[in-house]
């Protein structure tokens, strides 16, 4: 199909959406499950806790240092799973295709899903094109929707931090969110920042067996590290302090946001995860996840208080302390 | 600030604290005339870690809360008009204007769109020259020097669809402005950083030699701010009135001259009306008439008229220093960063939005 473009018809549900299917979303997604193509994909599972969710990925440009739209929408589900302690059984996959879109480019993206698939260890088992008129998107738009299953004894939530947890970060942040606004060229940017887009669930189930009492786990996306710690803290009733000299930025990073006037703990990552330990499980937990590809960097950046519910302080490196709010609005850049 | 100087901040800030205590005779008011400080103060924390009665009070140094809700609203009726592509600094998108902002008039399909750099405003007009392409440029004498290049790159490029529409304004005067009204009680000035890489030290001399108050020239790292600090109490302790530079490896005595004749080269000083302030002599800048035809409140009807600030809104006081966010009484309740009410809460410098992010540094 090189050199094609993505019609209208390609969404009407003719031959042409079969062929679609059949012929470029299928070989990328080849499983049993998949291939009956039936309306509703079957999951073999045994009793136990399922979890389940959805999320739509509009990423301008398309692609960045470190990833795609494609890779994005299989990690970020596929994390989303993971942070509830869930093994992943499989997602669904719905395009929203612009009229006009390069086959070629969808093949692109098609791969790179296919590539996160297999380093998540996770099948594409459902799906679903739908094509709009030229104009009425930009590109390609991706929905995944993720259901795994919780094992038995893992119960993680936002609300069960404790007073005397100790948090912990697998790497430094922001990485992602600066990627992308560079690749974006809006304000002539120039770097070498990679996106740490990456499926975590494997790095999840190894922390689990090393700490299976892990109180909570979120991946701070969207919002950032600050806008996560401040939900956390909230849905616990309880008060958070975080080391500023114990954050790990990477020093493009933090000039880009010097320049720009963004605060780093707001900053999407895609990549990273925070968890909420009892105190006497840290060491051991650290010493696992370091030894994990993705778990090199992992650092202990604060702890969980009785005082200040519902805070997050921020203790900075010349020991004063400010607060970090919950993010309001995009992060625009100042003028000087 | 590299790696290892970050890392010397725990070691020297402790230190300097101490003589930060040493010399203190409070009760003392220093104000922090930029935004960028204001920001800076917050984040680092500073606030909290002062000796008690040493208070820093925010001045009138961020722009966009300083400029009138008219301005704002003079720009956004220009964004409505047919074919016209407004470009700004990120900073002013949320800020409201009497009944609308930017982002809502983005958000209902005005072509607005956000720059980091005036030259990027005259590559948008090099592109869409079908276009009538509108820079609103609103800034100190920081930026000024970049936005007269850019007015020269599209007279260079022969570009007719650029237009500026000036809403710049100069520190100095507004100092003097605020002194001169003898109602705000300052004992030093922290003085902004970038302003005076292009200004240098001679044009804030009046402050000591006609109202006897210190001030430092001072760099934005938390270290810069708390030396700056020492040096106001020092000159104090030594019965001295001074203007003294800490930003060292920024600021040159004499300024940048090459971008101050850009500056005078585009542009010529104006009385101009500030947000809390009133109406300052020779404190803004327009276009010089050379450059008349790319003056875009000369080349466009502008269908809108001033408005009064927000009724309730304390933003101009808050400027001057007369009150402290939580004195309005709209601070926190009307008056959020989802839902500002006056320019001090919706910029990103503006000492309302430190205070309500940043806990009022406690």
């Amino acid at each position: 199909m090189k050199g094609e473009r993505i019609l209208l018809a390609h969404g009407a549900g003719g031959k042409l959406s079969h062929d679609l299917l059949r012929e470029l979303f299928l070989p990328f997604f080849n499983n049993d499950i998949l291939r009956v193509l039936d309306d509703s994909a079957i999951i073999p599972t045994e009793p136990s806790k399922l979890a389940f969710t959805t999320d739509s990925y509009v990423v301008k440009p398309l692609s960045f240092p470190g990833g795609d739209i494609g890779r994005l929408a299989i990690c970020g589900t596929v994390n989303d799973l993971a942070m509830a302690g869930a093994r992943p059984l499989g997602l669904s996959a719905s395009f929203i295709l612009e009229e006009g879109f390069s086959i070629e480019d969808l093949e692109k993206v098609l791969s790179s899903m296919r590539e996160a698939a297999e380093e998540a260890g996770v099948m594409v088992v459902a799906g679903d094109t739908k094509v709009v008129e030229h104009g009425a998107a930009e590109g390609l738009y991706i929905t995944t929707t993720g259901i795994g299953v919780v094992p038995e004894g893992v119960d993680i939530r936002g609300s069960k931090a404790r007073s005397g947890d100790w948090i912990i970060i697998n790497g430094p942040i922001g990485d992602h969110e600066i990627a992308v606004l560079i690749a974006r060229g809006d304000f002539s940017l120039q770097g070498e920042t990679k996106s740490d887009c990456a499926p975590l669930n494997g790095l999840v189930e190894a922390m689990l067996k090393a700490c299976p009492d892990i109180h909570c786990m979120r991946d701070p996306t969207r919002g950032g590290l600050a806008t996560v710690l401040w939900e956390i803290a909230n849905a616990s009733g309880v008060g958070v302090v975080i080391e500023e000299e114990k954050v790990l930025i990477r020093e493009e990073v933090r000039v880009v946001c010097d320049l720009l006037g963004f605060d780093p703990y707001y900053l999407a990552n895609e990549g990273k995860l925070i968890a909420f330990v009892p105190e006497e499980e840290t060491e051991g937990l650290l010493r696992m996840m370091k030894a994990h590809r993705l778990g090199k960097g992992a650092v202990v950046i604060g702890r969980v208080t009785a005082e200040n519910p519902g805070k997050v302080l921020l203790r900075t490196r010349i020991g004063g302390h400010r607060l970090l709010d919950p993010l309001s609005d995009e992060q625009f850049p100042r003028i000087c | 600030m590299n790696p290892r100087k970050r890392a010397d901040e725990g070691k020297l800030a402790p230190i300097l604290l101490r003589e930060i205590s040493g010399l203190a005779d409070p009760p003392l008011r220093f104000m922090e005339v930029c935004g960028t400080h204001t920001m800076s103060i917050f984040c680092s924390g500073i606030r909290s870690l002062l000796p008690e009665g040493i208070e820093l009070i925010s001045g009138p140094g961020c722009p966009v809360c300083v400029t009138p809700a008219g301005e704002i609203d003079r720009a956004i009726a220009l964004s409505q008009l047919d074919g016209v592509t407004l470009v700004t600094f990120g900073d002013l998108m949320w800020v409201p204007g009497s009944s609308t902002s930017f982002h809502q008039e983005k958000a209902m399909g005005g072509d607005i769109r956000v720059v980091l750099s005036p030259l990027d405003a005259v590559e948008i007009a090099q592109e869409e020259h079908g276009r009538k392409v509108i820079f609103f440029a609103v800034g100190f004498e920081t930026t000024s020097p970049a936005i007269a290049v850019a007015v020269k790159e599209a007279r260079r490029r022969g570009l007719v669809n650029f237009y500026l529409l000036s809403s710049q304004r100069l520190i100095p005067p507004a100092m003097r402005a605020l002194l001169s009204t003898g109602r705000v009680r300052i004992d030093g000035f922290i003085l902004p950083g970038h302003v005076s890489v292009i200004i240098g030290r001679g044009p804030y001399l009046f402050i000591a030699r006609e109202f006897g108050l210190p001030g430092v020239i001072t760099g934005f790292e938390a270290l810069d701010i708390l030396e700056g600090i020492y040096m106001l109490l020092r000159q104090r302790r030594e019965g001295r009135a001074e203007i003294e530079i800490q930003y060292r490896r920024a600021v040159k005595e004499e300024g940048n001259q090459r971008a101050l004749e850009v500056m005078g080269e585009v542009f010529e000083p104006v009385d101009a009306r500030w947000r809390g302030l009133g109406l300052i002599p020779e404190s803004g800048l327009i276009l010089r008439e050379e450059f008349a035809g790319m003056d875009a409140s000369r080349a466009f009807v502008i269908p809108c008229e001033d408005k009064a600030d927000p009724p309730g809104c304390l933003c101009g006081e808050i400027l001057q220093g007369l009150k402290s966010p939580p004195d309005c009484p709209l601070f926190g309740k009307r008056c959020t960063p989802e839902d500002p009410v006056g320019p001090c809460m919706v910029s990103s410098e503006g000492s309302c939005a430190a205070y309500y992010k940043y806990g009022g540094g406690q």
